[in-house]
């Protein structure tokens, strides 16, 4: 086990290195840095523009760029933003905003989609089941930011009016200089997080729970389950002990491999609720081209995935001892 | 089955004739039906030859909710394809009507320039089914090709063709369009670029699929007496191999449209795909928003058709994968 976490490990590096090759290529090709500069009015005299890519070391060759990037990288420094703000710490602080509405939604997720497809299968054909096929089908079809400014444009006022006061918020991640106790600011964390998250939860939960209800139906068609009726076992004995805890490993990698794509619908329901998360940084990154920022990013994006492949195949071996890794 | 029904010996065709269909496959499933059509002149019921497409469609045309689907499916393409011509207005049309609430000289109402809503939905339906039908085809010949290639030779191949896929898998879509989208200045807001660098980022799923099915295949024995039969490489992958695949290839094209008009549109929404003055549905929904409590028409419609365009893809894609793969569906005990 553990000497394939290393082998795993070891084949990650590589392709972490290659693709920030890849992206350091495409991101330092991408736009002009100095155009904000060039473009103002009166115009800023040549010498301050070279001065300007002297510092920001346009001036270099590329492979040079790269390298000196990669060796900073390595040491733990991401460099400056154009704006000349450290890189790294502004990426933690997103990083943390977006982290906490991607982990609180997947785990919603997960338990409304093994709700959702353990009953569609354990009733199939049945009215239920083709309610929950159905909103799978929908929440699987429906742009989050879509789902995400209904919320917010209508579900937001009318559950505020229901409370008669402001219970849940529909701009920014938390209200900015807020004093109190910390109860007063958990309150405040939730209230911003409710819509934002809902959102991202309902999405993610359809693709799961069909794919649940498919394990669900294979696990409940073999014989062993037959069996263990057969002996006389309580049919809820039989669901509980047998069933569900089978087919609940396949959803532990599908979860996990998924993260990516919960992270990318994040970073557009961010846009929609005004969050200063990943998704700004982003947006902000590539409007003014600035390669560290960009860079910084998608490296730590990259190893989030890679991260997170890792982390399904090693439960996958875990929950299901007739997975050998030699 | 419903292939074996009985039929009238005078309504019997010639079995085993020379004109037997083009769609007779060297699937293992085709080579029994040859079988079983060749000795049907003596049994007692004889049995009606299909091809393999024949009962896929059948199978297909059984499934109510899969049909009605496509037909909605292919409408709304249709229109969006050609209905901006026969529309009185154009998207950029400025009528003198604004804010006006949907009615039937404006059906969708306008919005506070005086833009007509329908116009302008045919016009980004145009270019997110543009994007998403690029993106579908590209992205399975891409993927077809390099899970072929992958599964067929095995060995460094495969190992260098699937490193890759996981490099391309690595990188945040999103990410990478964001960029790639800022990067070429003069082509963005352009569907083709934008279909193109979709395609190139979204062919790693069917890659996926291809290999595995070519990788349980080229066992078998079918393909060692193409081979032994002296057929080449290239003609074992396309005449013997990928029809098996052609199933899952194309319920993962289906799923590759839908796929693909959401991310265009969430692309837009962010600002960074189909820029102004062109339009998309993306870009619709994003400007309707800031509208939606006064305009609500503006905010609903582009996004009813997002979901309608991607909810029918994917009851189609439904649809095929039971027709394809009828013990999929089987009830079990």
């Amino acid at each position: 086990m553990l000497s394939f976490i290393i082998r795993r490990l070891l084949i990650a590096i590589p392709l972490v290195l290659l693709s920030s090759v890849l992206v350091f290529l495409l991101v330092a090709n991408s736009g002009d840095p100095l155009a904000d500069l060039k473009g103002r009015n009166p115009p800023v005299p040549e010498s301050t523009i070279e001065a300007r890519e002297r510092q920001l070391g346009l001036d270099k060759p590329l492979p040079t760029r790269y390298v000196t990037w990669l060796g900073n990288f390595v040491q733990g420094d991401m460099g400056k933003s154009i704006r000349g703000v450290e890189v790294r710490p502004l990426l933690w602080q997103r990083l943390k905003v977006t982290l906490r509405m991607v982990v609180l939604a997947s785990i919603i997720a997960v338990i409304l989609a093994i709700g959702a497809g353990v009953l569609s299968a354990v009733k199939q054909y049945t009215p239920t089941d083709y309610t929950f096929t159905f909103l799978g089908f929908l929440f699987l079809s429906m742009p989050v930011f879509w789902l995400a400014a209904l919320l917010k444009e209508y579900g937001a006022i009318r559950l505020n009016a229901l409370f008669g006061e402001q219970v849940v918020y529909t701009v920014g991640a938390e209200t900015p200089n807020l004093t109190g106790s910390l109860g007063t600011k958990l309150a405040d964390w939730a209230g911003h997080l409710i819509l934002p998250t809902v959102a991202l939860a309902l999405i993610s939960f359809a693709a799961w729970s069909r794919y649940q209800r498919a394990t669900m139906l294979d696990v409940l068609g073999s014989d062993y389950i037959r069996l263990a009726r057969a002996k006389g076992l309580s049919r809820s004995r039989v669901m509980t002990r047998h069933a569900l805890r089978n087919a609940l490993i396949p959803l532990v990698t599908v979860v996990a491999i998924d993260i990516g794509a919960v992270f990318g619908g994040a970073v557009i329901t961010e846009k929609v609720f005004a969050w200063q998360g990943m998704g700004a940084l982003l947006v902000q990154g590539v409007e003014t081209s600035d390669v560290n920022i960009l860079l910084a990013w998608l490296m730590v994006t990259s190893v989030l995935v890679i991260l997170f492949n890792l982390i399904a195949d090693v439960l996958y071996a875990v929950l299901d001892p007739r997975i050998r890794y030699g | 089955m419903a292939d074996t029904r009985p039929r009238p010996p005078a309504a019997q065709a010639p079995a085993g004739s020379a004109g037997d269909g083009p769609e007779l496959q060297t699937t293992e499933h085709g080579v029994q039906v040859h079988e079983v059509a060749e000795t049907s002149t003596e049994r007692e019921f004889t049995v009606v030859r299909r091809s393999q497409t024949q009962m896929i469609i059948r199978r297909f045309m059984a499934h109510k909710l899969a049909v009605g689907s496509l037909i909605v499916f292919v409408l709304v393409v249709i229109v969006s394809l050609v209905g901006g011509r026969f529309w009185k207005y154009g998207y950029a049309d400025i009528t003198d009507e604004f804010s006006s609430p949907p009615s039937l000289e404006h059906p969708m109402g306008t919005d506070d320039i005086g833009h007509d809503s329908f116009a302008q939905v045919l016009r980004g339906a145009q270019k997110s089914v543009q994007v998403a039908l690029m993106v579908a085809i590209l992205a399975t010949t891409i993927g077809a090709v390099i899970g072929a290639l992958a599964g067929y030779y095995r060995g460094w191949i495969d190992s260098a063709l699937m490193r890759f896929t996981d490099l391309v898998l690595t990188i945040p879509s999103i990410a990478i369009l964001a960029v790639l989208a800022a990067t070429v200045t003069e082509q963005a807001g352009n569907w083709f670029f934008i279909g193109l660098v979709l395609a190139l980022l979204q062919w790693t799923y069917i890659a996926r699929v291809v290999r595995g099915t070519f990788l349980s295949l080229r066992e078998k024995e079918f393909v060692e007496a193409a081979r032994a039969l002296g057929a080449s490489d290239a003609r074992i992958m396309f005449r013997h191999l990928l029809p098996n695949a052609t199933g899952s290839i194309i319920v993962n094209a289906t799923i590759t449209v839908a796929v693909a008009i959401l991310i265009e549109t969430a692309l837009s929404y962010l600002g960074l795909g189909i820029r102004p003055p062109d339009t998309s549905l993306g870009l619709l929904i994003s400007t309707g928003q800031q509208a939606a409590t006064t305009r609500p028409w503006l905010f609903y419609f582009p996004g009813l058709i997002i979901v309608i365009i991607a909810l029918t893809i994917n009851f189609i894609g439904d649809g095929l994968r039971d027709a394809f793969d009828p013990t999929q569906t089987r009830v079990r005990a």
